[in-house]
């Protein structure tokens, strides 16, 4: 393998204790191992996390942009699916 | 700024000539621009104009290679830093910038361009980078002055840039500006350290600012009237003010720091306009600047085969990493066999 073929690696970082993983960035690296020694100094210099991901970039199955519309618009006008589509009257507490 | 060569007039002639829009194309461009205009984010895999997609390329590549390159006139004096105060600051900047020029670089990699043909363009000398970076550093308060001139400048025109239409690019820039703060207040404590030392002292603070004042107003790039992209960048909102604007604010916002230093900006022609509230400044030399963009400022040669120096030197370490892991790999495959 020639260092051309390093593969690219997209970083996850946990902020701290509780949270979820968030992608932070990428970088290439020999290996996941040294991507994850490579993801601690380039993206955790100021504590900036608790737990990093390194996921092979060619591993990630993504949606298709172009897909947007008939992908994520039915769920607009599926208003009652959302708890304020409901009338309760005032006097009825915890709930 | 970092990027200032990509409004040099010269590069005209490197755009392709026109050519026939096809009405689907068209349609593609409207909707791009609509989304633009309404400040939602351009991603990676999103349709693009290909103008679009080679100015990012060029300015994001332009902008790692100026973190890169600008690690060295630092870098000189780590090793000589006078408290280790000062050394683990030093040290801890510069490691940031190596970091900026990754998520740069990486930012850039999104549009389709490989590391090894960016890293290519510096060495081989193709690629610009911000001409401060070829100014020498001869004394420590060159520190002093980087940080907060060099770093102040950078910031002035990288906070608008958090808020670029590229996606990717503005996500990285928003990780910069925070770290940017940082570079910026250490060098002017370093500077005040001096000001307020012995009369030497003060005479090397003000020697730096006398050489670092006019290669900082020329970060920001040619003057409003020269530059060639401004129009075009500001409606594809990568540019969100022009050069002239931000050169003016760094201005306003420098002087008074100086002003507290006791030192002395190198401009006769320097005063503030009541009237406007702003401070008018002297012209600047171009000449200057555009010999440093060709190549000839008095540390060009020496920036290129540093970067050259460490690629070569680094080989064995490339290598070594690439043969661990596939031993690495081996040792896994023959634990499971
Ligand atoms: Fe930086
Ligand atoms: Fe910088
Ligand atoms: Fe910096």
């Amino acid at each position: 393998m020639d260092r051309k073929d390093w593969p690219l690696f997209e970083i996850f970082i946990r902020p701290k204790n509780g949270l979820s993983h968030k992608h932070v960035g990428s970088l290439h690296a020999a290996d996941a191992r040294m991507a994850l020694d490579n993801a601690r100094d380039v993206y955790t210099r100021r504590g900036e996390g608790v737990s990093i991901w390194a996921v092979p970039a060619a591993s990630i199955a993504a949606s298709d942009p172009t897909e947007k519309a008939s992908l994520f618009d039915p769920a607009d006008d599926k208003v009652y699916r959302h708890p304020t589509f409901y009338d309760i009257p005032a006097d009825v507490k915890n709930i | 700024m970092y990027t200032q060569g990509l409004d040099a007039k010269a590069e005209q002639g490197a755009q392709p000539s026109p050519r026939l829009v096809t009405e689907q194309e068209a349609a593609l461009q409207g909707r791009f621009q609509e989304r633009v205009d309404a400040e939602e984010k351009i991603e990676p895999r999103d349709w693009m104009p290909e103008g679009y997609r080679r100015t990012l390329v060029r300015q994001i590549s332009q902008h790692a290679h100026s973190e890169i390159v600008g690690m060295l006139p630092e870098g000189n004096w780590i090793t000589r830093a006078p408290t280790l105060r000062r050394k683990v600051a030093l040290l801890a900047k510069v490691q940031d910038e190596g970091g900026h020029g990754l998520y740069l670089y990486s930012a850039a990699e999104t549009l389709g361009v490989s590391r090894d043909e960016l890293v290519g363009q510096l060495l081989s000398g193709k690629a610009k980078y911000s001409s401060i970076f070829n100014y020498p550093t001869p004394t420590w308060a060159d520190i002093g002055a980087i940080g907060w001139l060099v770093d102040g400048a950078a910031i002035m025109n990288q906070v608008p840039l958090c808020r670029c239409s590229y996606g990717p690019y503005a996500r990285a820039m928003v990780r910069i500006c925070r770290e940017e703060s940082f570079h910026q207040r250490q060098g002017y404590e370093l500077m005040l350290a001096l000001a307020q030392g012995t009369p030497e002292q003060k005479r090397m603070a003000q020697d730096a600012l006398n050489r670092w004042w006019w290669p900082s107003l020329m970060m920001f790039g040619p003057s409003d009237d020269q530059s060639a992209h401004s129009a075009q960048n500001m409606a594809w909102k990568i540019k969100r003010f022009s050069n002239d604007e931000l050169r003016q604010r760094f201005v306003d916002a420098t002087v008074p720091q100086a002003e507290f230093l006791g030192l002395t900006i190198p401009d006769p022609e320097l005063r503030f306009n009541a009237g406007t509230g702003h401070y008018e400044f002297g012209a600047i030399d171009w000449t200057e600047f555009n010999e440093i963009l060709k190549g000839n400022g008095p540390c060009n040669r020496e920036r290129i085969e540093a970067r050259r120096k460490v690629w070569d030197d680094g080989a064995w370490v490339r290598e070594a990493a690439t043969a661990h892991a596939a031993k690495r790999k081996q040792r896994a495959l023959k634990k499971a066999g």
